[in-house]
Parts: C-alpha cells; sequence; structure tokens
C-alpha cells in the first residue's frame, strides 16, 4: 500500500531525508519515531503528495507521489501535526468543506461524520464553534477530518499529543480497528508505549536516514542483545548459579535471585528450571525481565546509522 | 500546476475554497463593518456632497464642474469598498499559514488552480458585491434627489472599471499572499499593489474631471491586460510545496550574489568564453522577445506616419531650406561633435535603457517597450511631415537617422527585449525553481545582454551619431 523506495529530500542543499526506503502492507501499522527535526514530518509530506521528493520513489495506495498528486491526496487521510481549524465554523460546516473538496456527497459526510463525532465523544460540543474546542477535541475533530473520505492509507502525525488519556485510549481503539479495515498506517509519535502498543513494525529515523526498521522483538534483539531472564528462588542462590548451563550467562545476581542471558529461552528456560528442581532449589518466578522500547530508541538515535543497518 | 482544461471542475472547486471564505467572512464583525459602511454611509455622504456642490455651482454658473463631480463621485464610491479586497487577498495563504490551517487544506485533493482562483474568488466577492451595492445607493440618491441618472457607457465603464481595478489589486495580493510567510510581511509588500493603484486613481481623477471618457475603455483594456497578467503569474507562483516549505522569510546575499554570478559567468572562464556564451545561448533565448521589440518599434514607425497625416504639423514650422543651408553652422553651434558629445550622447542613451529597466522591471516590460517604441514613433511622425509636403524622406533618414541607427535600433530591440524578458520571469519563470532563482537568472541574463551587447552598441552609435552622422548630413542635405 505504501511503498518508498530510496526517498529523499532536500531543502537548498540541507538534506532532510535520505535514501529511506519503507513498505507498509495493508492492515500494517508503521510507527515512525525520531527525534524532532529527524525528517519525520518531511517523509509524510512526501507520501501525501505535498512535498515533492528531490531523490527516489515513493507510491502509495498504487500513485507514485510525485506523478499522480492528486490520486495519492485522494487516498490518503492526512493528520497533520497541527491541525488549526477554522475556528468561526461549527463541527458540522468544518466536515462539509473537507467533504466537498474531497468529493463526498453531503448525505455521506454527514452520515459518517456523525458516526466518528459520536466514536470520539464530540457530539455535545458539535453545536459549538471550533474556537471553543479544547485542544484535545480539536485534535478529535482533525482525525475525524482525515477519516471522512475512508482513505486507504492514513498518515497520523502525533494523533493523540494533546489527549487526556481517556481520549487518547480511545483513539488507540479506533487505530486498531482501522488496522483491522485493512488499511495502511503510518503514525508518527514520540510516544513510545503507544508506539509499541499500535504498531507491527516500528521504524527509527535520524538525521533524515532510517536507522532502524521491524518489529518490536526483534529491535529489541538488535539493539539491546539476547532477551534476559530473571529467575527467583525460594532461598539464598549460592550454588544455584552453578547449575546454569553454557548457553546461559550470568549477568547479575541478588540474595534470591539471578539474571541470566540466553538467544533460545525456549529451549534454555526449561534445562534451568530442571536443573533447579534437581537441586533442590525453590523456584518462585522465571520471567523475562522487560526491556523498553526507549531503550532500543536511546541506542538507535545515539548511534551511528551505518552501524546499525 | 494543473491547467485550466476541465473548466467545471475547476470552478466548482474553487467555488467549494470561497464559499468557505467568503461564509467565515460574513461572521467577521472587522471585515463586515467597513463593508457596512461603505456600502451604505459612505455612498449616502457622496449623495450630501453631489448635491451640496450642485447647487453651490448652480450660484455661479459653473455647472461644469458638477457635471464633472457626480461620475467621478460614482467611481470612488465603487472604489472604496473594493479597497477592501486588499486587505482579505493579502491574508488569504499568509493567514492560513499563520492560523496552522494551510496544511489541511493542502492535503486535499483540489488543484493549485481550485485553490488559487477559490481564494481570489474568495477576496473579490464580497467587496465586490459592496461596491456594486454602494454603486447602487449612490445613483438611487442622485435620481431621488437630483433626478440625475447615469449614461448607460458611463455606467458601464465604472462598473467595468471597478471590476478589473478589483481582479487586479486582488491578484498581486494573492500572489504576495502566497509567497510570504506572514500576514505581516504580506502587508508590508503591499506596496506594490497600493502604490500603483493610488496612481491608477489619480490618472482616472484627471481623465473624469477632463471629462475624456473615451480615455476610459483605454484603461479598463489596459487593466484587464494587467489582471490577466498577474492571475497568469499568481497562477505559475503558486506551489505547494512553497507555501509548506517556507518557514521564514530572510535575506540571503550571498546565495543572491552566488546565484546571480552563476547565471551572469554561464561557465564562462574567460572573456572570450563568456563572450562568446552571450552571442551563442543568451541571443537565442532572447529570439521571441526580439522579435516582439523589432515588431513594436515597426508600429510605432507606422503609427507616428499615420499621426502625422491626422495631426501635421503647420507648413510654417518647417523651414527646411534655411535648415538644410544652416546645418553645418548649427551642428557646430551645438557643440556636438566631439568627445564631449559623444559622452553627452552615450549617457543619455544608456541613462534612457536603465530608467526602461527599472519601469519595465514593475510592469511585466510593457514600460520598457512603450519607452523605446517613443522616439522611432516620433522618428515615423517627422517622416510622416516630410513625405506629406513632397521632401525625399530617405534621404533625410539616410542622412540624420540611418548611419548611428543601425547600431542603435538593434541596441534599442536587445535592451528592450532583455528588460522585456526580466519583466515577464514572474508570469512564466522556469519550472523547479523558486521565484527568487528565476528572477536573479533573468536580471543576470539582463546584464549579460548589456553588458556584452547592448553598452557596445550604443558606444558605437553614439560615435557615428557625433562623428559621422552630422558630416553625412551635411553632405547629403546641405550640399556643401
Amino acid at each position: 500500500m505504501i511503498e518508498a523506495e530510496g526517498l529523499g529530500k532536500d531543502f537548498d542543499g540541507f538534506h532532510a531525508v535520505e535514501e529511506l526506503s519503507i513498505q507498509v502492507r495493508a492492515g500494517e501499522v508503521l510507527a515512525l519515531l525520531g527525534p524532532n527535526g529527524a525528517g519525520k514530518t518531511t517523509t509524510v509530506r512526501m507520501l501525501s503528495s505535498l512535498l515533492r521528493p528531490s531523490a527516489g520513489r515513493a507510491v502509495v495506495a498504487g500513485f507514485d507521489v510525485a506523478v499522480s498528486p492528486r490520486e495519492v491526496r485522494q487516498r490518503v487521510g492526512l493528520l497533520t501535526e497541527h491541525h488549526g481549524l477554522y475556528t468561526r465554523m461549527r463541527a458540522g460546516e468544518y466536515l462539509s468543506f473537507f467533504g466537498r473538496a474531497y468529493g463526498l456527497p453531503p448525505e455521506v459526510v454527514r452520515r459518517r461524520g456523525e458516526a466518528w463525532i459520536e466514536t470520539f465523544g464530540l457530539t455535545e460540543a458539535a453545536p459549538r464553534r471550533l474556537g471553543e474546542y479544547s485542544k484535545g477535541m480539536r485534535q478529535k475533530l482533525a482525525l475525524v477530518r482525515a477519516l471522512l473520505h475512508e482513505p486507504p492509507v492514513l498518515l497520523l502525525d502525533e494523533p493523540t499529543s494533546a489527549m487526556d488519556p481517556a481520549s487518547a485510549h480511545q483513539v488507540r481503539q479506533s487505530i486498531q480497528l482501522l488496522r483491522t479495515e485493512r488499511r495502511a498506517l503510518i503514525i508518527c509519535t514520540h510516544n513510545l508505549m503507544e508506539a509499541e502498543a499500535l504498531a507491527d513494525r516500528i521504524a527509527i529515523i535520524r538525521a533524515g536516514r532510517l536507522v532502524a526498521v521491524g518489529g518490536a522483538a526483534e529491535l529489541k534483539q538488535t539493539f539491546l542483545g539476547d532477551p534476559e531472564m530473571e529467575l527467583r528462588l525460594a532461598q539464598a542462590v549460592d550454588g544455584a548459579v552453578g547449575l546454569l548451563p553454557a548457553e546461559a550467562a550470568l549477568t547479575s545476581r541478588g540474595s534470591d535471585w539471578i539474571r541470566y542471558r540466553t538467544r533460545d529461552p525456549q529451549a534454555v528456560n526449561p534445562i534451568v528450571l530442571s536443573a533447579m528442581a534437581r537441586a533442590g532449589f525453590g523456584v518462585v518466578t522465571l520471567a523475562p525481565v522487560e526491556r523498553s522500547l526507549e531503550d532500543v530508541y536511546l541506542r538507535a538515535v545515539g548511534s551511528p546509522a551505518e552501524t546499525l543497518l | 500546476m494543473t491547467g485550466l482544461a476541465a473548466s467545471p471542475s475547476v470552478a466548482r472547486g474553487a467555488w467549494i475554497v470561497a464559499s468557505r471564505e467568503i461564509r467565515d467572512q460574513l461572521r467577521d464583525w472587522r471585515i463586515l463593518s467597513p463593508i457596512a459602511i461603505l456600502t451604505l454611509f459612505f455612498p449616502m455622504l457622496m449623495n450630501f456632497t453631489a448635491r451640496t456642490a450642485v447647487d453651490f455651482v448652480a450660484e455661479y454658473g459653473a455647472p461644469i464642474v458638477a457635471e464633472r463631480l457626480i461620475p467621478f463621485l460614482l467611481m470612488v464610491v465603487g472604489f472604496f469598498p473594493i479597497s477592501i479586497s486588499l486587505v482579505i487577498a493579502l491574508e488569504t495563504f499568509a493567514g492560513e499559514r499563520e492560523r496552522l490551517s494551510l496544511e489541511p487544506l493542502l492535503a486535499t485533493p483540489l488543484s493549485d488552480v481550485e485553490l488559487y482562483l477559490g481564494k481570489m474568488m474568495a477576496a473579490l466577492i464580497a467587496p465586490l458585491g459592496a461596491a456594486y451595492l454602494g454603486i447602487g445607493v449612490y445613483l438611487a440618491g442622485l435620481m431621488l434627489g437630483l433626478g440625475w441618472t447615469a449614461p448607460p457607457v458611463l455606467l458601464l465603464q465604472v462598473f467595468l472599471l471597478t471590476t478589473v481595478q478589483a481582479v487586479v489589486m486582488v491578484a498581486g495580493a494573492v500572489v504576495i499572499s502566497s509567497l510570504t510567510t506572514s500576514v505581516r510581511a504580506a502587508n508590508l509588500l503591499a506596496s506594490f499593489v497600493i502604490i500603483p493603484v493610488s496612481q491608477l486613481i489619480i490618472g482616472e481623477s484627471l481623465i473624469m474631471f477632463w471629462g475624456r471618457y473615451n480615455i476610459l475603455w483605454w484603461m479598463v483594456v489596459g487593466l484587464s491586460l494587467a489582471a490577466v497578467l498577474l492571475v497568469r503569474s499568481g497562477l505559475h507562483l503558486f506551489d505547494r510545496e512553497e507555501l509548506l516549505g517556507r518557514e521564514i522569510d530572510t535575506l540571503d546575499l550571498r546565495w543572491a550574489w552566488r546565484t546571480f554570478r552563476q547565471a551572469f559567468l554561464d561557465g564562462a572562464t574567460s572573456l572570450g568564453s563568456w563572450y562568446a556564451g552571450v552571442v551563442r545561448r543568451s541571443l537565442p533565448r532572447l529570439r521571441v522577445c526580439v522579435l516582439v521589440l523589432a515588431l513594436a518599434l515597426a508600429a510605432a514607425y507606422a503609427v507616428g506616419t499615420r499621426f502625422a497625416v491626422d495631426w501635421p504639423l503647420p507648413l510654417s514650422m518647417l523651414h527646411l531650406e534655411e535648415g538644410r543651408a544652416n546645418l553645418s553652422a548649427n551642428f557646430d553651434a551645438f557643440g556636438i561633435v566631439s568627445g564631449s558629445g559623444w559622452w553627452w550622447v552615450f549617457t543619455n542613451n544608456l541613462r534612457s535603457v536603465l530608467l526602461a529597466s527599472v519601469l519595465g522591471g514593475f510592469t511585466f516590460g510593457v514600460i520598457a517597450v512603450v519607452l523605446f517604441m517613443a522616439p522611432v514613433g516620433i522618428v515615423g511622425y517627422f517622416a510622416g511631415n516630410l513625405a506629406a509636403i513632397g521632401e525625399p524622406v530617405l534621404r533625410y533618414l539616410a542622412a540624420l537617422v540611418l548611419p548611428h541607427a543601425i547600431f542603435e535600433i538593434p541596441a534599442a530591440i536587445l535592451a528592450g527585449a532583455a528588460i522585456l524578458r526580466l519583466g515577464l520571469v514572474t508570469v512564466s519563470p522556469a519550472g523547479g525553481r523558486t521565484l527568487g532563482t528565476n528572477w536573479l537568472t533573468a536580471l543576470a541574463e539582463w546584464a549579460r545582454v548589456m553588458l556584452g551587447l547592448v553598452v557596445p552598441l550604443l558606444a558605437i552609435a553614439a560615435a557615428i551619431e557625433v562623428f559621422v552622422t552630422p558630416r553625412l548630413a551635411v553632405l547629403l542635405l546641405s550640399g556643401n
């Protein structure tokens, strides 16, 4: 659904994006992460035919972004970073304007608009002028605008940044629903928990270059090494360390716990458990040590690009 | 830029943009209040002024003042509301940028033409409607108060003038708005619209008080042409990417100099290769403009001779025998045949070319073409007068004009062509480059033609005019 190959954008000699290649299939969510100024917004703008790529090529919903911009824009729902609304309008008028711009019949706009407004809890606010909306309400209405023409491709820049936790949860649920409707989604976000929860794959971009792309587990493996396991015992660990097999490398220990790394937990963990049982150690828990996407992100944006891909 | 081929769909798209903005304007008291005042109160005030003036001048037997004042006020009543269109137009793109609502709009499938025309319509419709209403109120008042009704032709002229003036102002202002990052910057640059329009209004006022209403038709034609050029220019310059990509307006002199220098040198490594580039590359690029200039000068000559038929010089002014006899003495008296004479002629011509360049730069090259046409037209006028009294025109031309004109006319054509190209760069800029880059490149091209061809030709022409033409004139005309 989205295919970018060697995409690049120069602004008067400044390389905002370089050699960016990504693919997003229908029904897939890709989270685009990166520090401010990394090139996320420029990438999204190129994929929505707002900026012409200086290099490379991108095909969105079957159309080349440089050759058929109008067709691309017709098929992309874009939630922009700044969702400045027309403050003297009401929600219905606002959606009606964008519905007409996308060539939708008024009846369809009304029906879809009302449904999304209800989904996002904006029904009560609908008669008010948009200037009176809170930041989160404005963001939700901007999201409704992006969804109005039921685009097969959604590019969402910080979809929940201004929302309270309940609203953000509501929007995340809607994004999950959109995924099941076979849409391709790219979400630019600084919220790493949200990225991990929503995205099938995560792409990290730094200084205009893609430095990592893959599933959360895959990225953790790449950036943080083998998974780490924590074994908690019912008694002191003295003697238990020597029971670890060669495939389990001890990383740290406490009075009643030990941690080890292993490339293959499925094979190694049962060996560890049976060794402990044979030696009479009571095992309280054996669980993987939580590794956050934040650690991955910090490693990725702090490392030289060429060593990571 | 999408073409205008699918006109109904373009009109529909433009109307989507315009209708939203108009609805927005009609909710803004800052726009509604002046429109209401200028539509209703101001025409009534003008009505009162007209009636008072008519009563006053009637006392002193000068009804002509009132006859001229009433149509003039009609024009003023129409102009004041459309001045608001300038404010609205300046705000169109720059305002949306500031309110951060531009990107969602640009992300829609609406084409650049639809967005541009929609913004233009939005800035035009309310103020023009107010202007027509104001004219109606003014006319109704006059009809009821003085029993005066406007001649239909005058009414049509004022209606057309009001409309094209509004289109010119709005087209210019929308171009400015789409090229600036803030409303403040757009307002500062609005002088480029306000100054020419204020001069235009002064001109229209003089014409109306002079009572030469026919000239207004020419103004309508001229303004329509300017409107077409500005709209075309706006459509060419409108670029989603430029609108989104430009974050700050900075004056980058280093970049400007680098761009100019690169285009001026055009890869030349020596004076010889630079000159070869001027002849081989710059000249061919000017060929269309050269053709336009050549045709314009030929037309000027023809118009000059035609004027001689309609408005011949009185025979008493043409002391040709005496002039021919004293030709040599007159040249000596002027002291023209000297080095200082050469300098005077050369710098005078150069000044004219530079003045034409400056004026042409702001008028799409039009004033430059007119300035170059003027002397040729005058020559044609004198030639026509000579022909009318049976004098050998070709001999006069060969003696007084031709020797230096062989160099001077090509210089004028080349200079005019380079200025025309510079002036037209905003109307049809090369694609894929910013307006600044296009303009600097055209300026460099102008400088190449001026320095490489026009200035040397003018220097040679001045030398011939000073040292050869007088002698040839004496030889051919006075028979000495």
